[in-house]
């Protein structure tokens, strides 16, 4: 047995919290990684899909509720106004 | 890097690197525990106690780590309003407030023996606290919030502002006379520690960081899946009502 002198208490309740803490954060951040991905699978089963999972991969994917708010739309979903055509003006 | 920043490429390369990093940080972790209890001699002065320092210095570093990376996140989402800069700030708190909290106990029980005290309220450990309740303010405003996007500039603006602490926290030992000793690692002058202890102090450092690492690229994929999963459920919602109608 290592020992670890008169402050072996100190020394061990240290450790302890630290092992306690760490193996806390890993189970609640894996646990929820492994809940999340049920959950995307659940739902992919009942047939609701992202748009980009559904669409060819041609396209680059987005993920929903992460889009840039900046994020320009494709060119070809873009509304564009008609330029006002110019009068012709009798000559 | 910029490709990189798009969600599903990102997931991609979670999924590669996660089974990598932990075997990385398995055996860092085991390495570092073997030569902290069983290589490194006890120090002349702290005798025994010394081998808090392996826990406690590592903890102490990625503490200040996670909030400058979370400072630095916050500025990705106020200026350039990128999703995976509100993600990464959002899931480096929690994993930063452990490590601080971890910090703060180990350092009280290294204090007992060598100080005489559990805690005294000198600038250190008090500006350590202080950031230990920004960390635990800005996960209270993410749970507060409950739209992604307001909760995240808002939690941006909070973390720049708590970000004064982190030179606060590094230089408090040198601005003002504390009981906590200075800085004995990162010196100008090198360390004063003795290679026999700095050697596992940098191996349980690197374990420490590579399990910061691993943890948030964990977390990271497991709020974009959320976020998923919270839009297909819109969806959901929405497809109902519309049948209904």
């Amino acid at each position: 047995m290592l020992d670890l002198g008169p402050h072996a208490s100190f020394i061990l309740a240290a450790y302890g919290v630290t092992a306690v803490a760490i193996a806390g954060l890993v189970l609640v951040t894996v646990g929820d990684d492994l809940k999340q991905r049920n959950l995307l699978a659940a739902l992919e089963r009942q047939g609701i899909r992202r748009r980009s999972a559904a669409k060819s991969t041609a396209e680059t994917p987005t993920t929903p509720g992460t889009e840039r708010p900046s994020a320009k739309k494709p060119a070809s979903k873009r509304k564009t106004t008609p330029r006002p055509r110019k009068r012709k003006t009798p000559s | 890097m910029i490709s990189l920043a798009n969600p599903t490429r990102f997931l991609s390369l979670v999924g590669a690197v996660v089974p990598w990093l932990t075997a990385v940080v398995v055996i860092l972790l085991g390495t570092g525990l073997y030569l902290s209890f069983f290589v490194a001699p006890p120090d002349y002065q702290q005798g025994e106690t010394v081998r808090i320092m392996f826990i406690h210095v590592p903890a102490a570093w990625l503490a200040l780590f996670g909030y400058t990376l979370i400072a630095i996140a916050a500025l990705g989402t106020l200026i350039w309003r990128h999703p995976l800069a509100d993600v990464a700030a959002k899931t480096a708190a929690p994993i930063g407030a452990t490590f601080t909290f971890i910090a703060l106990v180990t350092g009280s029980l290294w204090g007992k023996p060598m100080w005489g005290t559990y805690w005294v309220w000198d600038a250190r450990l008090t500006s350590v606290l202080v950031l230990f309740l920004l960390y635990l303010g800005l996960i209270a405003l993410w749970q507060a919030i409950e739209e992604p996007g307001r909760a995240g500039r808002a939690a941006a603006i909070l973390a720049l502002v708590g970000g004064v602490n982190v030179p606060i926290i590094k230089f408090s030992v040198d601005w003002w006379n504390t009981l906590h000793q200075p800085a004995s690692v990162f010196r100008p002058d090198g360390p004063t520690i003795d290679p026999s202890l700095l050697t596992p102090l940098f191996v349980m450092a690197a374990a420490f960081t590579a399990l910061f690492v691993l943890l948030h690229l964990i977390a990271m994929r497991a709020e974009i899946l959320r976020r998923r999963v919270r839009a297909l459920q819109q969806t959901q919602v929405a497809r109902a009502a519309m049948a209904e109608a």
